[in-house]
């Protein structure tokens, strides 16, 4: 199949409404008291403090026609102006404002995005005939900002970079249709339209080129040569040019709404005890319980705040090993966690809060009670060991792909799931245990290149009576440095019947070393 | 009454019964547990300098476990998890579990736990045992720690007993210190068998098995082995008869029943 993916929609069929507010912070503090509604004749422009002096944020009409310009100072201003008016901006409720239309603007597609700092997007695939088309859509969006005051251009693309691109520099409520050629309806735009750094689009124009269209009559390579050592997208014209007509994907964060499972226990009095602290625990992680169920899901992390009297905050955290809403297992593992709480004057607020779950399916209990297994499950028992000995304490043996014995396997997480690994050649018989590090052993052999004959091991002699090898296993030069040596494995046995795995580290006359040392690595069965 | 009074009955009719169990269960051999069960509590005593004792015990874990009979409706496959437990000195004397060298039942299953202290391996052991996803758990602890007495031993006793779940203590370089442990073995390495194609690598593995104590068993030497057909147990001395009649006649002295 040459299709993408079957089920995702194609790049051709996207579309993405793009909203530019371009004068959303004058607009927002015009709508934040009635009396400065009157001021709208009068020249106005909104200023931040910097090192140089107040300069110009935003200006309203009356004050862009007497000169005024975001970027000015305001001193320049004034000398164009002297009767300008002031008030401060607000970047930070400006941010928080457009989130909230982000939200807002949900009511066109499934899901939106912030395009900060002015901007929203909105994922309007397979909407339109919702609205009567992608021009009722259009309408409906102007007159709801029209509704809230708010100045606004937007325009419908197959791609967010087509979509900003026309919002900001065609005709207000601009549609490209996926069946339409973009590179020619796109390239009478300016190269500002592709979202570069000024800087970039100073060079552009250095070169020449002014508009979409001339980027390529000069031939991509060119500009490949030129920018070849801009990684970001904003630096980097051939990868903005590539996103807007769709070639690259463009991941976008949209802001979905979500509130995290959160109860707390206000106290009438401040409690000092710990018999008092673990019920008010075990209420909260009930509480939390019915929460969790109520919304389908299982907590995975869980952060339990007390607040002191004294103004102290205490944090405690736990991870849980599966999604779990049992509220006397959550008790049982805060429970080794609040051993060295300093409760001082008294706790009086506690807050236990999910700050991570997932989904998990209500399941019926037990029919009859004969039925019920007793024992903990597997995932209660890991939680419980991570809460006592810490995370890295309990893990599980996983393979890897690597020659090398000791890096063959990794130890993981016990429940993740297994990674994909090729299945494992057995032509060797591999050791039942392997040492942390391999120990050094002094040898005996008969010929520096064959088998040992005895070798003291921990101060005891032993005499070699069976031998299987060597199986010869190269240094893995992608991973090492060149001047590592092979290494020669023996499967060998005593005179009293015990089996090891000793290697040999290079042979004599490799050029690596001198004389090759004797290693026990490995213990058999 | 449904029942009839233990005590009326006559005393030669419990010692039938007692003579017929402990003949029937006098000599532990491999596949015992399809008639007996689970060994809940076993010791294994091995040194650090080889692994005989780690490799005899998943043999007599897994001898266990495929040989224990099926409860009704249980088809599917057990495929449950294994905690095998580690203190830091025994695992820094005796190596930690390699995975390709693990027999192939276990190779996905293994939940390997690294315990500072003693004290911690005993919790994890005994957190464990009362998993009901576990098919057995294995604990390797170095030395006589302190906290591992009889009391903590007997706790584990019981904890197993009460759960179902098989605990197998590997006690590495350790004295035979006091113990509830119902079986408890002393391992060691025995020359291995040539294989057949080249006689001079060692071979299928081979385990020296002194039982020295058992609750329910004789004790008794054996060489174990394990085989592509199971765990095979061969007697090293031919010691079968006086030591079992012997042993049976202090069993059936002890099971006299006591009259209320």
């Amino acid at each position: 199949m040459n299709a993408p993916a079957a089920g995702l929609p194609s790049p051709r069929t996207r579309r993405i409404l793009s909203i530019w507010l371009p004068a959303m912070a004058m607009d927002r503090w015009r709508q934040g008291a009635s009396e400065r509604r009157e001021l709208d004749d009068k020249p106005l422009v909104l200023i931040a403090d910097t090192a140089h002096g107040p300069r110009i944020e935003a200006a309203n009409r009356a004050g862009a026609a007497a000169g005024a310009r975001a970027g000015m100072m305001l001193a320049d201003a004034r000398t164009l102006c002297p009767e300008i008016i002031t008030a401060p901006s607000d970047p930070a409720g400006d941010l928080a404002f457009l989130e909230k239309l982000a939200v807002w603007a949900m009511r066109w597609g499934p899901w939106s995005a912030m395009d900060a700092p002015d901007g929203l997007l909105v994922d309007v695939t397979a909407v339109p005939h919702l609205f009567g088309g992608e021009e009722g859509l259009l309408a409906d969006v102007a007159s709801a900002f029209a509704r809230r005051e708010l100045a606004m251009r937007c325009a419908i693309a197959p791609t967010a970079g087509a979509a900003w691109a026309l919002s900001h520099y065609a005709a207000p409520g601009t549609i490209l249709r996926g069946e339409e050629d973009a590179e020619t309806r796109l390239g009478e735009l300016p190269v500002a339209a592709l979202r570069l750094d000024q800087d970039v689009i100073t060079v552009l124009r250095r070169l020449g080129l002014k508009k979409l269209g001339e980027l390529t009559t000069i031939g991509r390579d060119a500009i490949q040569r030129r920018f070849r050592n801009r990684k970001s997208p904003a630096a980097n014209p051939l990868i903005r040019l590539d996103q807007i007509l769709g070639r690259v994907p463009e991941p976008l964060l949209p802001v979905a709404p979500q509130q995290m499972p959160l109860v707390q226990r206000r106290l009438m009095e401040p409690i000092r005890h710990r018999q008092l602290l673990d019920q008010v625990v075990a209420d909260l992680a009930e509480d939390m319980a019915r929460e969790l169920e109520g919304r389908g899901e299982g907590a995975r992390r869980l952060e339990l705040g007390l607040w002191r009297v004294d103004g102290e905050v205490t944090v405690r955290r736990l991870e849980l090993a599966a999604a779990t809403r049992e509220a006397a297992h959550i008790v049982r593992l805060f429970a080794a966690k609040l051993d060295d709480i300093d409760a001082g004057f008294g706790i009086e607020m506690l807050r236990l809060r999910a700050s991570w779950a997932e989904p998990l399916a209500l399941d019926q209990a037990d029919i009859e009670a004969a039925a019920e297994n007793h024992g903990i499950a597997l995932s209660a028992l890991v939680d419980r060991l991570t809460v006592r000995l810490g995370p890295e304490a309990v893990s599980r043996p996983v393979p890897f792909a690597s020659h090398i014995p000791e890096r063959a396997q990794r130890w993981h997480k016990p429940l993740e799931p297994e990674p994909a690994s090729q299945g494992q050649l057995a032509f060797h018989k591999r050791p039942l245990k392997l040492l942390d590090r391999a120990e050094r052993i002094a040898v005996l052999y008969a010929t520096p290149d064959g088998y040992p004959q005895r070798f003291r091991w921990r101060g005891e002699v032993h005499e070699v009576a069976r031998v299987e090898g060597p199986e010869r296993i190269a240094p893995e030069w992608w991973r090492e440095r060149g001047a590592t040596r092979l290494r020669d494995y023996y499967r060998i046995e005593d005179q009293r019947g015990r089996r090891y795995w000793v290697y040999r580290l290079g042979i004599v006359g490799d050029g690596r070393g001198g004389a090759p040392d004797w290693y026990l690595q490995g213990l058999c069965a | 009454m449904s029942q009839p009074d233990l005590a009326s009955l006559p005393t030669t009719a419990f010692e039938d019964v007692a003579t017929l169990a402990a003949r029937r269960s006098a000599r532990w051999r491999p596949g015992l547990a399809s008639q007996q069960g689970k060994a809940l509590h076993s010791e294994i005593f091995a040194s650090s300098r080889e692994a005989a004792g780690a490799g005899a015990t998943l043999a007599l874990a897994l001898d266990d476990w495929r040989n224990v009979p099926r409860g009704e409706g249980e088809e599917a496959d057990d495929r449950r998890a294994v905690l095998w437990v580690q203190t830091r000195d025994a695992a820094r004397l005796g190596g930690r579990p390699y995975r390709a060298g693990l027999p192939k039942d276990l190779q996905a299953r293994v939940i390997h736990v690294l315990a500072q202290k003693a004290e911690d391996a005993l919790f994890a052991m005994e957190e464990g045992l009362r998993c009901r996803d576990l098919a057995f758990v294995i604990g390797e602890v170095a030395g006589n720690p302190k906290a591992l007495d009889f009391t903590a031993s007997r706790r584990l006793t019981l904890t197993a007993q009460k759960h179902g779940v098989p605990l197998f203590l590997l006690r590495v370089d350790a004295g035979r210190d006091l113990s509830s442990a119902r079986m408890r073995w002393e391992i060691t390495s025995a020359p291995s068998n040539a294989p057949e194609w080249n006689a001079q690598a060692p071979g299928d593995p081979a385990w020296k098995a002194e039982l020295f104590r058992a609750r329910s068993h004789a004790p008794g030497e054996w060489i174990l082995g394990e085989t592509a057909q199971g765990l095979v147990a061969n007697k090293t001395r031919e010691d079968t008869d006086r030591a079992v009649v012997n042993w049976t006649a202090g069993l059936q002295h002890r099971r006299t029943p006591r009259r209320a």
